[in-house]
């Protein structure tokens, strides 16, 4: 018997107002995997990944980090449990400056976050700039959050995420909103950190290029099922995810059905 | 039987009228999302209007021609009001638009004083309307049985508004959503001014309808807006038949209340709409308020703790203060008190609307718990000044973190309402529960003893605890727990993703903020040697608030400068002018329209101006 | 791969088009997140215009970035000859340029008729003219739930609405977003024939789609955006012509 995965996700259902946007869905993510999940518009994608990260609590199915169960656990909760997220419009605290982003995420995740004295600037400030060096943010460190180019927003994020210590790591969307040229930059950045520190990635992703460049694996959501699983070349070549994405094969079949737990973000 | 029969009929009447007013609340916020403090003015004004031109003008249009022609003439000053002031903070938070209708509301109060005199007005009678009709052995006013009936036929005329015109299918449009009517072709601008302009001939027609019922006086306005509040709060804000309801839940609870629980008739309705809330977030008949915003915008210039220039200037500064008793007179050092009992207030408000994000509307509540905490430590418990000064700021902390708890599913204006509406039931027992609190006789000879016995004495005393607060305040804003609450303000969702849990931390700005309060509260009951109502009262909390506001919400010396600026500016014009509130309400709208980010936001953005330095490279208070 | 430029199928007319849509170098923001980079299409009078791209590609924002209802800058954004691009968006739906949001946006406490009269404004010369009845040949369904608030209609019949509500402005062009998305098949087919005959009105229509099929069955030509720009401009067949073109911008 080897250990249990990092991620196990276990016939995994969510229905909103009848529409089954989730539909017993099941899959691991090794540590230091790198996994992306795709899908065309009201695949269930976000469904799926609000289930993973805590959010939603799902009709069906449970989530194990390492053999624990975190289904529905909450945002606090999962990152108890080793989770970090990044979102898909990036969030970060526009009043702080780069470095105290990071500081605030590790006064969190250490347990200095209650303490009301002691100046925060000073909190953990060497491993703060440590982690802004990983994601390429060390030279802007005393610059304003709410001044950074979105790229670099994106960035902090990473950092803000990675301060917690977390073994898996959710990105929603991480390159959307960025200029092309930025993303795949962001991506090498998220990925050689994750290789690095043997932190399984859990992505979604518009940008085919990012998918295909970074990812070790690609689970296909259509209609809310796992309609496909596998490397990059196989999921490219698989018949079901091109008459997914196409609308090929039966003319109109392939119109998906609306799934309100997705925000649509084309 | 008779007699329970008449008064359930007084209470429809009531109903009517506030209905008016309140479904005019309502249908503004709706479609505009402003809470119109302004709205009991605009009640007011219709009833001086409707005074002057039923009495003076009678002949000319006959008293229901005055009566209409006032709604009239009051909307039409209303949508001036929108274009010249509302126009300009749609999308400002929700606290400067609260803050902008108030100043209008002080405005109000002084021009009508300015035109009609201080005293009450008692108008004509509606012709024909002037006897009484015999009901169930009861003489019952015919005026009352014509508003009874009025209720729902206005309840039907707006119904009719609302689904057989043009005009009330785009408000309800753009109730729903306004961005898909702005695509559909609608000027959302002047549909808002006639939105507005509605909303007030509600309010001017209703305070013209109580002409015949009550005499016009210049209290009006507070009195009939708090009421107004908690019906469109229950209702469901943007409900019309919530409001309907609504008003008549509360027009009768006002005129039971009074005969099944008088001692606590005043508490009863706050109490109703705290449940109704607790159970319904949103009031009977509202939906949840999407488009959620920041209470404070956020500022884009990274707080910064004083460099040692400024902490050098700071202990200067407090050091000339302590100096100031030996070189002036004992009334400048009793309002100098006055003036940092307040900078202690802005800056504990400053902890929950700027540090911590959340809005309130009610900060009276946790002044007046200190003040009669200090009351109930000496009176009660025989205790001495310092005694009483170390406890009352516990009454403050106690009251918060309660008040925290029951609303910790609320934000955004419900949140402002249910402040406002704690602090409101705090008042009501202070007014009512005259066996503890004195009711409106206060509490009497809280004066400080030993050496604050004298006013410089007390001013060195108060000077101390400022300090100390206002350090501990930037002690707590710069720890990692500030940063913590900053977090949760600037991004909720991001902070509970590293392990920050948002209702904790707020709970804590509550908490704090309430201690704090009660703290200012505690020191002006010893300053001004008894406790009344008052200090509960809706003015205190707007003071508070404008302050923060005045100082600058994005920064953090903001409640200093701004605390002693008001302060100075309304004991300056007190004693200059007659028209004081005309002028702070003036001065209220010259902040909120012209500087948005107060006094030290100004200084902050001109240093920047000229410095050009690199961001982030110097001490920014 | 979606990053390679594609040669423009059929190059735009050069001569500016005072009766269409000309769009150049649109870029779009959600607060800082910068969701086009340049986008560019024209859409004739009397044309169907598919906008194409995966989903991510930046349709909706393309469309909603046009209406003003994004913060937006553009080199270009005309309609109808008038720079729209300083106008609020009801100031652009004034000048006869309608708009259908992807998730419908019904006002789901107003009737189909009240819906209808939100989006009432009143005739334009030159372009087709509606009144309910008239939709309601159109949208038989809708004639028959008159009096139902749109809340109560299921996906299909709000999407109908949603298209009459915008057609009730008399606009010459109208902005469709995912019109089929969320149909069933017989419905799809349906909505495929209504959009026919507005062509036939002499409506033109920005059609933002995924579905390839869907597509080919109204337009004219097509816009194919990946990464919030636009990557190819030509005639539908063109791009089946190049079945390696397809794929990279619209495939896995």
């Amino acid at each position: 018997m080897s250990a249990p995965p990092l991620l196990t996700a276990t016939g995994l259902a969510r229905a909103w107002g009848g529409v089954r946007a989730v539909d017993d869905v099941s899959f691991s993510v090794a540590a230091g995997e790198i996994v992306a999940l795709i899908g065309p518009n009201g695949a269930g994608k976000s469904t799926c990944f609000n289930l993973i990260n805590g959010q939603l609590q799902p009709d069906a199915g449970r989530v194990l980090l390492s053999g624990r169960d975190i289904t529905g656990a909450g945002p606090a909760r999962a990152f108890r449990a080793g989770v970090g997220r990044t979102f898909q419009i990036a969030a970060t605290f526009a009043s702080m400056t780069v470095r105290e982003n990071v500081q605030t995420a590790l006064a969190a995740g250490r347990g200095q976050i209650m303490r009301p004295w002691g100046a925060g600037r000073n909190v953990a400030r060497d491993d703060a700039m440590r982690l802004l060096a990983l994601s390429g943010m060390a030279a802007q460190a005393e610059r304003p959050a709410a001044e950074l180019a979105y790229g670099d927003v994106k960035r902090l994020e990473l950092a803000i995420a990675l301060a917690g210590a977390p073994r898996l790591l959710l990105m929603d969307e991480p390159t959307a909103g960025m200029a092309p040229a930025d993303r795949a930059d962001l991506m090498r950045t998220a990925v050689a950190v994750a290789r690095k520190q043997n932190i399984g990635v859990l992505f979604t992703e518009h940008d085919m290029d990012a998918v295909f460049a970074h990812a070790d694996r690609i689970l296909v959501l259509d209609r809310g099922r796992l309609i496909a699983s596998g490397a990059p070349a196989d999921v490219r070549d698989n018949a079901a995810v091109r008459a997914a994405y196409l609308g090929d094969g039966v003319l109109f079949a392939a119109t998906s059905g609306p799934h309100p737990g997705d925000p649509k973000s084309s | 039987m008779s007699f329970w029969i008449a008064q359930f009929l007084t209470g429809l009447a009531s109903a009517a009228s506030l209905f008016l007013v309140a479904s005019g609340l309502s249908i503004i916020f709706g479609v505009t999302r402003v809470v119109n403090f302004a709205h009991g003015a605009f009640y007011m004004i219709g009833a001086y209007v409707a005074w002057s031109l039923t009495e003076r003008l009678a002949g000319a249009f006959g008293w229901w021609g005055g009566v209409l022609l006032a709604a009239a003439a009051v909307a039409a000053l209303g949508a001036l009001a929108e274009i010249l002031v509302l126009r300009r903070i749609y999308q400002a938070p929700e606290l400067f638009q609260l803050l902008a209708t108030f100043g209008l509301t002080l405005i109000a109060a002084d021009l009508v004083v300015m035109l009609w005199g201080p005293d009450e007005l008692v108008g004509r009678r509606a012709p024909g309307l002037t006897g009484s009709i015999a009901l169930f052995d009861q003489m019952i006013p015919a005026w009352d049985l014509f508003l009874i009936v009025l209720g729902p036929v206005a309840l039907g005329l707006l119904w009719l508004l609302f689904n057989r015109t043009r005009f009330g299918v785009l408000v309800r449009a753009a109730t729903q959503d306004r961005e898909m009517a702005a695509a559909l072709g609608v000027n959302e601008k002047w549909l808002f001014t006639g939105v507005f302009a509605l909303g007030v001939f509600l309010a001017a027609l209703a305070g013209a309808l109580q002409l015949p019922r009550e005499s016009v006086n210049h209290h009006m306005d507070l009195r009939i807006i708090v009421d107004a509040f908690v019906v469109v709060v229950i209702g469901g804000l943007g409900s019309i038949t919530g409001a309907f309801i609504a008003a008549l839940l509360v027009a009768q609870l006002n005129a039971f209340g009074i005969l099944l629980f008088p001692k606590i008739s005043l508490v009863i309705i706050f109490l109703v709409m705290a449940a109704v809330l607790a159970v319904r977030p949103w009031g009977l008949l509202g939906r949840p308020d999407v488009a959620q915003r920041p209470p404070a915008a956020t500022s884009a210039r990274p707080w910064r703790p004083l460099g040692a220039a400024g902490r050098l200037a700071m202990a200067a500064l407090a050091l000339a203060a302590m100096a100031l008793p030996f070189i002036s007179g004992e009334y400048l050092v009793i309002a100098a008190t006055e003036t940092l009992i307040f900078a202690i207030l802005a800056v504990s408000l400053h902890m929950l609307l700027s540090v911590a994000g959340v809005a309130s509307f009610g900060h009276a509540a946790f002044f007046g718990l200190g003040a009669y905490g200090v009351a109930l430590a000496v009176k009660g418990l025989g205790l001495g000044m310092g005694a009483a000064l170390a406890l009352a700021p516990l009454a403050g902390l106690v009251g918060a973190g309660l008040f925290a708890l029951a609303a910790a599913r609320l934000s955004g204006v419900y949140l402002a309402m249910l402040t406002l509406a704690f602090a409101q039931i705090l008042w009501s027992i202070a007014f009512q529960w005259v066996e503890v609190t004195g009711g409106d006789n206060g509490v009497l000879g809280l004066w400080p003893t030993g050496f604050a016995a004298q006013p410089a004495g007390f001013y060195w005393l108060t000077l101390g605890v400022a300090v100390l607060v206002i350090g501990a305040s930037r002690v707590i804003m710069f720890s990692p727990f500030g940063y913590g609450l900053r977090g949760v303000r600037d991004e909720a969702r991001r902070a509970a993703s590293i392990g920050v849990r948002p209702g904790l931390m707020r709970w804590c700005a509550f908490a704090i903020a309430g201690t704090g309060a009660a703290v200012a509260g505690a020191l002006f009951a010893f300053l001004k040697g008894s406790v009344f109502p008052d200090t509960l009262a809706i003015p205190v909390s707007v003071d508070s608030l404008a302050m923060v506001l005045l100082g600058g919400v994005q920064t953090t010396l903001g409640p200093l400068v701004g605390a002693v600026a008001y302060k100075a500016l309304s004991i300056w014009l007190l004693s200059q002018t007659q028209w004081s509130k005309l002028a702070l309400g003036l001065v209220i709208l010259a902040v909120v329209l012209a500087f948005p980010r107060g006094l030290v936001g100004v200084v902050n953005q001109w240093r920047d101006r000229w410095a050009k330095r690199p961001p982030g490279s110097g001490e920014h208070p | 791969m979606a990053a390679q430029q594609m040669p423009s199928g059929s190059p735009v007319a050069s001569e500016p088009d005072a009766d269409g849509l000309r769009v150049d170098g649109l870029n779009a923001w959600y607060g800082q997140a910068q969701i086009l980079h340049g986008v560019s299409l024209d859409v004739g009078p009397g044309e169907i215009i598919a906008l194409l791209g995966r989903n991510g590609a930046g349709k909706t924002t393309t469309l909603r970035a046009i209406m003003g209802l994004v913060r937006r800058s553009a080199r270009q954004l005309a309609f109808r000859g008038a720079d729209i691009g300083p106008m609020p968006p009801f100031a652009i739906a004034r000048r006869g340029l309608g708009y259908v949001p992807e998730d419908r946006r019904i006002f789901t406490d107003l009737t189909v008729d009240e819906n209808l009269e939100a989006g009432r404004q009143p005739p334009r010369p030159g372009a087709p003219q509606w009144t309910p009845e008239r939709l309601f040949e159109l949208f038989p369904n809708l004639g028959r739930m008159r009096g139902r608030p749109g809340g109560a209609m299921s996906g299909g019949e709000q999407q109908m609405l949603a298209i009459a509500r915008t057609l009730m402005g008399n606009p010459y062009m109208v902005l469709l977003d995912e019109p089929a998305e969320g149909l069933a098949p017989r419905l799809v087919e349906d909505m495929a024939a209504a959009l026919l005959t507005l062509k036939r009105e002499g409506l033109s229509l920005l059609v933002a789609e995924q579905n390839l099929n869907f597509a080919r069955l109204l337009a004219d030509r097509a816009h194919v955006l990946a990464g919030g720009a636009t990557h190819f401009s030509g005639t539908m067949a063109e791009l089946d012509a190049d079945p390696a073109v397809r794929d990279a911008l619209l495939a896995v």
